[in-house]
Formats: C-alpha cells, sequence, structure tokens
C-alpha cells in the first residue's frame, strides 16, 4: 500500500491575464493564489489560507475587466480568459480608503506590514481629525443596534477602549480589532466549532463579542487560543507577549523558533516555540501542517511553563 | 493488532469516513486536535457514535450517545456483532479471504440477543441495532478507542471485541476504515516503537521467536541476547511485592502517584533497596528515590522523535538550555553505560536513530532530512524512496492475502471486579479534564481559568439522595482507603455513577482508591471501575 489516495480529479489549468501578462493557473483556485504563484503581491488581512474566506476587509480587492464592482481576490476564482488588474487606480485608490478608514479608527500599531502599506498607497488616517476620546471600560459592549450615537464633529471615530484582561492566558484589546471575522471563524465551524466569539451589534457599533459580553471565565471559552494563533492585529494577545510588550522587553529580533511536537497526549502536534533569552514567550504551530491546521489546545498552547518552572527549583503545584 | 501495535488510519482518513465510533474515548476534552479531524467529518456529513458511561463533550456531538454502564463493552460489541450477522451484513468476502475463526465466533456472539446486551449495559437495544446497522452500512468507518477500552481488568478482550467487528465488516485495511487507539501521552507509540516494552525489541521485532532477529540485534551490538522477556509494570510492582525486583530504575514516571492502589505503590517503592529517577522534577517518587538524575525536558530541551497516533513520526527539537545541572537523558544514559564498562562515546541524536534505522525495517527510509523535508512520515517506511503507509493492512484485501489471517477472537462479557454493593453502592470511574495533564506535575505549572480543583463529580440524582450540593465536602471511601473532597454535581452521570480525577494528588489522592485489578495480558490496572461509599463530612467518618 502506498499513502495518498487521489479523492479529486486532477485539475485543469485555466488561461488568464493579470497585469497585462498571460498566465495559467489551475481551476479553482483563487486570483489571490494565481497572483501569489506569479510574485505579484496583494495585501490582506482577514484572509488565511486556513479559514473560509468572508470578503470583509477589503483590502485585496482587484479589477476584472467586465466587472461592474471591484472583486476580493482572496474568494473570487480564476476563470478562463480573465482579465485582472491588481494595480490599477481605482484598486489603488480604493485600498488607500480602506487603509485609511481602518486606520483612522482603530489602533494598528502591532498589525505586521501595515505602516508599509499605508506608506505604499499614500494614506493619511490623521485628515480625518483627531481621535474622539477612548470609550469607558465596557462601553461598546452595551450598544443596541439602532442607537448609534455619533461622535463630536472635528473627531474622527475609533474603537478605542481599555483593555479585557481576565485571565491569566490571553487577553482582548478590541481597540486594535479590525472586524475580520478571523477569530469567529477559527472558534466556530472552520475549526474548533466552540462558539464562544461572534460579532455583536450593527455597524460602526459591530464589536466581537462573548455570550452576554461576559468575560472569559464565565463564556464557553475553552482556551485553545486558536483565535489569537489567527488574530491579524494583535487584538487577541497571549499575556505572555504583553507583559514583555508593557515591559518594554518583547525583542522580535532576539526571538527564534523552534518547531518540536507537544509533550502531552499522543495527537502528536506540531508546536512552534518562541523563545527570548532561553525563555518561551509563546507558542503556535504551523498553519501548513496538517495534524493541526495552525490549531492546538489549552495544554499545547499554555502547558509550558512548567518548564521554566524548574529553574527556579520551584515544585509546581500538583506534584 | 494482527502483528503490529499500532493505529490503523491517518488523521486525514478520520476525516473523510463515514461512520466513526469513539469508543471510551472522550476526545473532545483529551485529543482535542484529534477531535478537530472528526469535527471536519462530521461537518462533511459523517455520523459519529460515543459510547461512554459519561454523556461527554463528546457524547454530545455524537449522532448517537451509547450510554453503556462501565466494564459492559464487550457485552455491546457482541451484540452488535449478533445484529451485523442476523441482517446478513457480514462482509462474507473479506471474512472468507481474511480472517479465521469466524464460525466460533458467530456461536459465541448468538448468545449476545438485544434483550440481553440491553440488560448487562444499560443501552436501548434500538439504539445498539442503529449503531451497529449504521457500522455495518457504512462505506468507510472508523472505530476509535482510549482508556475507557483499556483501563479494566480484561482490556486486551475489550481491545479484541472490536478488532471482531472491523474483521466482521470489512472496515479495516482501506482507505478510511480503520482500528485507532488514540494514545495518551506524546511518545508512548513511539516508545513501543522503539521497543521500550518488555516484549519486543524496536520495530516491533520479538527476539525470542525469531532466529533472524535475534542473529541480527546480536551481531549489531555483539552480545548474546536470553530468549525471555522482561516484566511490565505491574508484574514490576508484583516482583517487588515478592521480592524478586529489589532495585528499580525510573525514567520519566512518576508510579508513586500514578499507579492505582497508591499506599500500595508507595509502600513497594519505599522497600527497594535502591531506587534512581531520571525525571525533569522532584516528582513523589524521586522523592522516595536513593539517586535521582536531574533530565532535560525531552520535547523542547533535546533532540529526537517521537510517534503519534497516527504513526507519524516526528522531529522534537532542542529550543531551549535546560536548567543548571539538568542533562540529556540520552547522555545520562551513555554516562551511566560507561560506569557499567561500556563505553558508548556521546552519539547524537541522529547516530542513535540511524542505529534504530539499520536494526528496525520499518523505520529504515526514515532519515532525519526527509522527516524534516515532509513534515513527519508515517511507518512502515522501508526505504528512502518509500512514502510511508497512510494505512495498515492493505494485505488483507489482496488476493491471494498477503501473511497470515487475522483471527476472529471469541471473548465473553466479563464484568468489573469490584462491582457496587451494600457497603460501597457507588461506581467510581476516573478520568482526565481538558486543561489537566495525567499526575498534574506539567500542566501544574499554568494557571487555567476552567480548573477547580479535585472533585467527586456525582448525578443530580445522588447529589438529591445524599442531601449534598455543589462545593459541599463528601468523604470517597473504598476498601482500599478514603479521600474527602468536594462535590460537583454534574448531569452528563448517571445515578450511581461517580467520576474523579487523579490531576490534583497533593489534595485529594485518588488512586488511594482505585483498585490494582490487573490485566493479565496487558498489565492494565481497572481504573475505570471500583466501588465506593460517600458520605457528607459532616457525618463524621471514623478513619
Amino acid at each position: 500500500m502506498t499513502t495518498l489516495v487521489s479523492l479529486a480529479p486532477p485539475r485543469r489549468l485555466v488561461s488568464l491575464t493579470i497585469d497585462g501578462k498571460g498566465i495559467e493557473a489551475p481551476e479553482g483556485s483563487t486570483i489571490l493564489e494565481a497572483c501569489r504563484t506569479q510574485g505579484t503581491e496583494i495585501p490582506t488581512l482577514c484572509y488565511l489560507e486556513t479559514l473560509h474566506p468572508v470578503n470583509v476587509c477589503r483590502v485585496c480587492v482587484v479589477e476584472v475587466e467586465g466587472s461592474r464592482v471591484l472583486v476580493p481576490s482572496c474568494s473570487r476564482r480564476v476563470e478562463p480568459g480573465m482579465v485582472v488588474k491588481t494595480q490599477s487606480e481605482r484598486v489603488v485608490h480604493s485600498r488607500k480608503m480602506v487603509l485609511e478608514f481602518l486606520a483612522s479608527s482603530v489602533d494598528l500599531s502591532t498589525t505586521p506590514e501595515v505602516a508599509r502599506w499605508l506608506g505604499e498607497y499614500a494614506a493619511r488616517p490623521d485628515r480625518y481629525g483627531p481621535p474622539a476620546p477612548p470609550a469607558a471600560a465596557g462601553a461598546r459592549d452595551g450598544l443596541e443596534p439602532g442607537h448609534h450615537d455619533p461622535v463630536e464633529p472635528g473627531f474622527r471615530a475609533t474603537v478605542a477602549q481599555p483593555t479585557k484582561i481576565d485571565n491569566e492566558l490571553y487577553l482582548r484589546d478590541y481597540g486594535k480589532c479590525i472586524l475580520c471575522y478571523k477569530c469567529v471563524e477559527a472558534c466556530g465551524t472552520d475549526h474548533q466549532n466552540t462558539f464562544a466569539l461572534t460579532v455583536a451589534g450593527r455597524g460602526f457599533d459591530a464589536r466581537i463579542s462573548t455570550e452576554f459580553a461576559v468575560e472569559l471565565p464565565r463564556s464557553a471559552c475553552v482556551y485553545c487560543g486558536n483565535c489569537i494563533a489567527v488574530c491579524p492585529t494583535g487584538a487577541l494577545m497571549f499575556k505572555s507577549e504583553y507583559d514583555h510588550r508593557a515591559a518594554g522587553t518583547w525583542d522580535e529580533s532576539r526571538q527564534t523558533v523552534t518547531q518540536t511536537i507537544c509533550p502531552y497526549c499522543g495527537v502528536g502536534c506540531n508546536l512552534e516555540l518562541h523563545v527570548q533569552d532561553n525563555e518561551i514567550v509563546k507558542v503556535t504551530s504551523p498553519l501548513d501542517h496538517d495534524v493541526t491546521e495552525g490549531n492546538l489546545c489549552i495544554k499545547g498552547r499554555f502547558g509550558w511553563q512548567f518548564v521554566q518552572n524548574r529553574a527556579s527549583e520551584e515544585r509546581p503545584q500538583g506534584g | 493488532m494482527f502483528g503490529a501495535g499500532g493505529g490503523t488510519s491517518s488523521y486525514r482518513e478520520v476525516e473523510e469516513t463515514d461512520v466513526i465510533f469513539l469508543w471510551g474515548a472522550n476526545a473532545r476534552d483529551n485529543h482535542p486536535i484529534f477531535f478537530h479531524h472528526v469535527l471536519k467529518a462530521i461537518r462533511r456529513g459523517a455520523r459519529m457514535f460515543a459510547c461512554d458511561p459519561r454523556r461527554t463533550s463528546t457524547a454530545q456531538w455524537a449522532d448517537a450517545w451509547l450510554g453503556l454502564h462501565v466494564g459492559t463493552d464487550i457485552a455491546l460489541a457482541n451484540a452488535m456483532a449478533r445484529v451485523i450477522i442476523h441482517a446478513g451484513l457480514a462482509n462474507q468476502a473479506f471474512i472468507a479471504n481474511a480472517t479465521s475463526g469466524f464460525e466460533a465466533y458467530r456461536a459465541a456472539v448468538e448468545q449476545y440477543t438485544l434483550a440481553r446486551a440491553e440488560r448487562i449495559t444499560g443501552v436501548p437495544g434500538e439504539v445498539i441495532e442503529r449503531a451497529a446497522l449504521a457500522y455495518a452500512r457504512a462505506d468507510r468507518a472508523v472505530i476509535c478507542w482510549t482508556l475507557g477500552i483499556t483501563e479494566h481488568h480484561n482490556a486486551v478482550d475489550n481491545v479484541l471485541s472490536l478488532i471482531n467487528l472491523a474483521l466482521l465488516t470489512g472496515h479495516v485495511g482501506r482507505y478510511g476504515s480503520g482500528l485507532n487507539p488514540l494514545r495518551g501521552q506524546n511518545n508512548v507509540q513511539g516508545g513501543g516503537d522503539m521497543g521500550a516494552i518488555p516484549n519486543r525489541l524496536a520495530g516491533f521485532q520479538d527476539w525470542t521467536k525469531d532466529a533472524a532477529v535475534k542473529a541480527k540485534f546480536d551481531a549489531a551490538w555483539g552480545i548474546d541476547m536470553k530468549a525471555q522477556y522482561g516484566r511490565n509494570l505491574s508484574q514490576m510492582f508484583e516482583g517487588m511485592e515478592h521480592g524478586e525486583v529489589r532495585a528499580v530504575y525510573a525514567i520519566g514516571e512518576n508510579p508513586a502517584q500514578s499507579e492505582a492502589d497508591q499506599n500500595r505503590a508507595e509502600r513497594l517503592l519505599t522497600g527497594l533497596d535502591h531506587l534512581v529517577v531520571q525525571d525533569i522534577f522532584l516528582t513523589r517518587t524521586a522523592e522516595l528515590a536513593t539517586v535521582v538524575l536531574p533530565a532535560s525536558a525531552s520535547w523542547c530541551e533535546s533532540e529526537g522523535t517521537v510517534t503519534n497516533s497516527e504513526r507519524r513520526v516526528q522531529r522534537v527539537r532542542k529550543a531551549l538550555e535546560p536548567p543548571p545541572g539538568a542533562r540529556d537523558d540520552m547522555w545520562i544514559i551513555a554516562e551511566i553505560a560507561k560506569r557499567l564498562g561500556h563505553d558508548w562515546g556521546q552519539p547524537s541524536a541522529e547516530a542513535v536513530w540511524n542505529e534504530v534505522r539499520s536494526l528496525a525495517p520499518m523505520v529504515a527510509g526514515m532519515s532525519y532530512p526527509r522527516l524534516e523535508r515532509e513534515g513527519g512520515l508515517h511507518w512502515p517506511c522501508y526505504d528512502e524512496t518509500h512514502p510511508g503507509e497512510q494505512f495498515l493492512h492493505g494485505r488483507l484485501w489482496q488476493q491471494p492475502r498477503g501473511g497470515p489471517a487475522a483471527p476472529f477472537s471469541v471473548v465473553e462479557h466479563d464484568p468489573p471486579v469490584e462491582m457496587p454493593d451494600a457497603e460501597y453502592p457507588f461506581q467510581l470511574t476516573t478520568g482526565r479534564r481538558l486543561d489537566s495533564y495525567n499526575t498534574g506535575v506539567q500542566t501544574g505549572g499554568f494557571t487555567s481559568p476552567l480548573r477547580r480543583g479535585e472533585t467527586v463529580d456525582i448525578s443530580p440524582e445522588d447529589a438529591a439522595s445524599l442531601g449534598v450540593g455543589e462545593g459541599d465536602r463528601v468523604r470517597v471511601s473504598s476498601r482500599r482507603g478514603s479521600v474527602v473532597a468536594p462535590v460537583r454535581v454534574d448531569s452528563s452521570l448517571r445515578a450511581g455513577l461517580v467520576f474523579m480525577t487523579f490531576h490534583h494528588q497533593d489534595q485529594v489522592k485518588t488512586n488511594v482508591l482505585t483498585i490494582d485489578a490487573t490485566d493479565p495480558k496487558s498489565g492494565t490496572a481497572e481504573f475505570k471501575a471500583c466501588a465506593v461509599r460517600i458520605e457528607p463530612v459532616a457525618a463524621a467518618v471514623t478513619t
């Protein structure tokens, strides 16, 4: 017996044009995938290869000849004869607006790449005025659909609010949330199927919430951290990373990432240990490994502290 | 099974199968990422059946929960077999080609009518029938199990009863059909693969029965191996009891807290002439030791490989420097060998692995570069061009069949050794929770918001009849010992059944209650069933 039973028929190649260049891409692949194989960079925020596309961030839009509107490249599949423009004036203008709106209302300071994109697309989020003062703790959680209060004239609306820290494992800084739905998808049908998170509210008042906005320890959360793993902005963050950042000691240039196997049950999940100064600072899992697809459970994600507790010769609770 | 100790299917196949039995397995809590693959199957339309005395979080995802009484798995499996045979759904072609002993099996399961099975197991006959028909009619079906099957005094018979079902229906040896024990520890499969079991060398090779195997190892190691198996853990403790075992060298094991009948385990370990413990912590067992050898943590402070539940060998790598004084396990073993007069030098993990590859054909093709490049490989993988086998036992479907026939085994229902009675009216079953692991040595290191300390989980009916509520302290006593713990009222339990873990041994020594009734074939103890009495602490019991 050999491995790998092919379950799908071989895919035909589709001919299309991207930025004036004729290419071939496998039938069923997305415009984004076709662009990436060509080395054409397209910014993405809500897209992740292990999640179903939800098409909400609109930063990956491209122009398709004959299409009335710009299309999200992360979900639109290639078609024969398609003519795609990834850098047309319309595309650039749209991306600039999207980035400006996001950056004007959300703290993107821990979103990788976004500073570069803002420069490339000449986005100026400050032109919408100074930021409105942050909401009080929990205020946004109480907003009801149909009762939106606009900010004072002259200020730009933001989602700024205090960070939610209600457990020792991870925290939620929704002032950094762009509502990309990735955490909802990872917690829901795409991976974890725990459904501890969803989107509550409407329009600008929409926010990620637990049931009735309860604190995590009272919610359905099982602390797998699979939402943190997919969060593109740092709105969901490991407490260990947050503490280092708060202390000014977070330094990715001093970190190594080593792939190993979880020490707990026999499933054999691949772990990426992020280590700084001989200390594990966070744990992720590779998206492209078929045992985990980037997912872990509470033990794999957070259960590593015992190796570090030994250094101080402490005997852990529990014997 | 059938000569190779490993699960037959890959996780990928579990995603693409049609019917899944999780039998004595609460994968949602105890193998959460394996359960992700099950969830993918369920989302695809696969049906899942959960066989468990508790209505676990796994059972909540099932098409049907078969809430059998503890230790009645064989009656359930045999009754399913009878349904399948009577419905004409036995896979006659497969049985004729691949198996032996069917007639005796058919005669034995004929005694397990639905009415009798319902009486023994407590599962309604129509549910048993539905589950049996779904399994037999599926194009692809897998049975997965864990300690709910194996922590019994008749563990091996329990497993055989499940293997019988696969042989009866041909649900083994094909893509998407198989038999899968989900391993509880990250390298329990690899330990077996590498010969860290008393009756096989690396690659499940038996030197006592196969002269070629013996000759190969004798030549490689320059010795003349005795044709004699070692002792399994339970036999070691028996040996200590009888004074035959006087010294123990425990590597990464905490038997003082993990063994059933803990008082006995501690007494026997304390009575040894010499106890060496090599561990990453000063565990309870290490506290009893003559010599403690501090070790590095194998999964993040040293190099090597582990094997998972789908027989995939994967690399562990060094990410951290161990704390001062802690040494790599391999370094310690080589140094001990040197002091015993054998200088092996200090081989690298890769050099040791290459020696394994040279002696164990089933991993011969797994070079370190390939393991890196291909994200691990499934055994068997015979040479560098072999892709590794995704599922086992395809030979059973070849015509003519490759290798020996797979035998049916006649196994009979045999209730747990200690059943509830007037004096000890409750049945205690033990297990694990999502955020903790075994004796809690490792998981005690992090603060879990889910953790509530040790509790005695009892049904709402029993809580009412005992007059206790959530958090009330009760004394739980068995014939071997007694502990005090707070009550957790759990509606997933039926009246008469109580549940505890052994995660918080410093607070509640659950294993002083459990019974050391071991399976003579596998050596596993019956952690899943013993009889206990429960009294509110206010009732002032003398101890």
